[in-house]
C-alpha cells in the first residue's frame, strides 16, 4: 500500500478544464471557473497559437495542484498535441486529480483516442465477448 | 521454477516444526481472505466497467446538448457573450466535495459536486440581461447537467484505476502465498520431519545397541559368579580332604619355578 496514491478527502475542490474556448465558455457560465489571489485560473482556453509547452505546463499544474478534483481535458487539444500531451495523459495513473476527456464542440467524441475508454473497452470487449459465448 | 525445491534455512527441531506449521496455517488462512478480497474486488471491478461504458456514451449525448445550447446562446446573446463569461470569474460557484468509500479494504475516491452559494453567482446572474437571458440560463443548466454527468464519470474512472491497481496487487500476493511461500513452508516442514525421524531412528538404534550390550553384561557377570561358586564349592571339598587345591597347584607352580634340582 505505500506505493500508491493517497486519496484526498476534500471537503470543496474545483474543476479545471484544458479545452477550447466555447467550451470553456459554457463550463464558466454553469459556475467552475475560478481566479486566485494571484490571478491564476483553474482554466486553459486553447487557442491554434497556443503553444504545445503551455498546456504541458497546465497539464503539470492542474494535476499536482492541491485543490483540484478533476481536470477536463478536450479530446481536441490532446488529439492535436498527440505527441506531447497524450504522452502525459496515458503516463498519469494518480487517482486524483482524476484525468476527463470531454469531446468538443468541432470534433466529435472519439472513444478510441481515450486512454481509460481503450482500458475499458479492451476488458469489457474481453468481458463481453466471453458471456456472448453462452 | 526453483521455489519447488527450496525451502527455509532452519535447525531442525521440534520447535521450529512447531513455528512452521503455526506459518503454514497463517499463509494457508491469508491465501483464503486475500482470494475472497480479490473475488469481491473483481465483482465490483465488473460492475464499474459496465456503468463507465454507458456513462461515458451518454457524455456524448450530453455534451453535445451543451454544445448546443451554448450555440444558441451565442447567437441570441451575440458572439461577445464569451467575452463578458470570461471577463466576470471570480471563484467557483460549482465545486466538488470528494469522499471516500470502503471495497474491501479498497479506498475509492467518490466526487459529488455542489453549488457554493458565494460569490461570481450574482455577476454570472447579470450575463445576458440584455438580451438571450433565458438562452443563457438554458445553456447554464445544460451545462451544470453536463457537469453532473462528469462528476460522476471522474469519480468511476478513478474507482477503475484504483481498483485495477487494488486487483493487480491482490492477486500478486495471492499467486505469491500460493506458489511460493506456502511451498517452501511444506517443504520446510517435510524437511524437519524427516530428519527428527531420522534422529529417533538413530536413538533408537543407540539404545537398542546398549540394551543388547547390558545384557550381555549381565550374562558374563552372572557366569563368572557361577564359576566362583563352583570353585568355591571345589575348594570347600578339598579342604576337607586335607589338601587344597590352591595350594597343592600353588606347590606344583612354586616347585616348578624355583627347584633347580627338578629336571624334569
Amino acid at each position: 500500500m505505500a506505493g500508491r496514491a493517497q486519496i484526498r478527502t476534500n471537503s470543496s475542490a474545483l474543476i479545471a478544464m484544458i479545452a477550447d474556448e466555447d467550451t470553456v465558455t459554457g463550463f464558466l457560465l454553469a459556475g467552475v471557473g475560478n481566479v486566485d489571489l494571484r490571478r491564476k485560473t483553474n482554466y486553459l482556453i486553447v487557442a491554434s497559437k497556443t503553444t504545445v509547452k503551455a498546456i504541458e505546463d497546465a497539464f503539470r499544474e492542474f494535476t499536482t495542484k492541491e485543490d483540484i478534483a478533476i481536470v477536463l481535458i478536450s479530446q481536441y487539444v490532446s488529439f492535436h498535441v498527440a505527441n506531447t500531451i497524450r504522452f502525459l495523459v496515458d503516463s498519469y495513473n494518480k487517482p486524483v486529480p482524476a484525468i476527463l476527456e470531454i469531446p468538443s464542440k468541432d470534433h466529435p467524441y472519439d472513444p478510441t483516442h481515450d486512454s481509460v475508454l481503450s482500458r475499458v473497452r479492451y476488458l469489457f470487449s474481453s468481458e463481453s465477448a466471453a458471456s456472448g459465448r453462452r | 521454477m526453483s521455489g519447488q525445491s527450496q525451502r527455509l534455512n532452519v535447525v531442525p527441531t521440534v520447535t521450529m516444526l512447531g513455528v512452521m506449521k503455526a506459518r503454514l496455517v497463517g499463509a494457508t488462512r491469508g491465501h483464503a481472505l486475500l482470494k475472497k478480497k480479490s473475488d469481491a474486488l473483481t465483482v465490483q471491478f465488473r460492475a464499474i466497467l459496465k456503468k463507465i461504458v454507458t456513462t461515458k456514451e451518454s457524455m456524448g449525448e450530453i455534451m453535445r446538448a451543451s454544445s448546443f445550447a451554448l450555440t444558441e446562446a451565442k447567437y441570441v446573446a451575440g458572439e461577445n457573450i464569451k467575452h463578458v463569461v470570461l471577463e466576470s470569474v471570480k471563484s467557483a460557484s460549482l465545486r466538488v466535495r470528494s469522499r471516500q468509500e470502503n471495497i474491501a479494504g479498497v479506498k475509492l475516491p467518490r466526487f459529488e459536486h455542489f453549488t457554493d452559494s458565494g460569490a461570481g453567482d450574482t455577476k454570472a446572474d447579470l450575463t445576458g440581461l440584455a438580451r438571450g437571458g433565458q438562452q443563457i440560463q438554458a445553456c447554464r443548466a445544460a451545462h451544470i447537467k453536463a457537469i453532473e454527468v462528469l462528476v460522476e464519470l471522474a469519480s468511476l474512472q478513478t474507482s477503475f484505476l484504483t481498483l485495477d491497481e487494488a486487483i493487480k496487487t491482490t492477486n500478486r500476493r495471492v499467486n505469491a502465498l500460493e506458489n511460493v511461500v506456502k511451498p517452501r513452508l511444506e517443504n520446510t516442514i517435510n524437511y524437519i520431519r524427516g530428519e527428527l525421524d531420522e534422529l529417533e531412528r538413530e536413538d533408537f538404534f543407540r539404545l537398542k545397541k546398549i540394551q543388547g550390550y547390558k545384557k550381555r553384561e549381565v550374562e558374563r557377570q552372572l557366569q563368572a559368579a557361577k564359576q566362583f561358586a563352583e570353585e568355591q564349592f571345589a575348594e570347600k571339598v578339598s579342604l576337607k580332604k586335607g589338601i587344597s587345591i590352591n595350594s597343592a597347584h600353588n606347590l606344583l607352580v612354586a616347585g616348578a619355578e624355583k627347584d633347580a634340582d627338578i629336571i624334569f
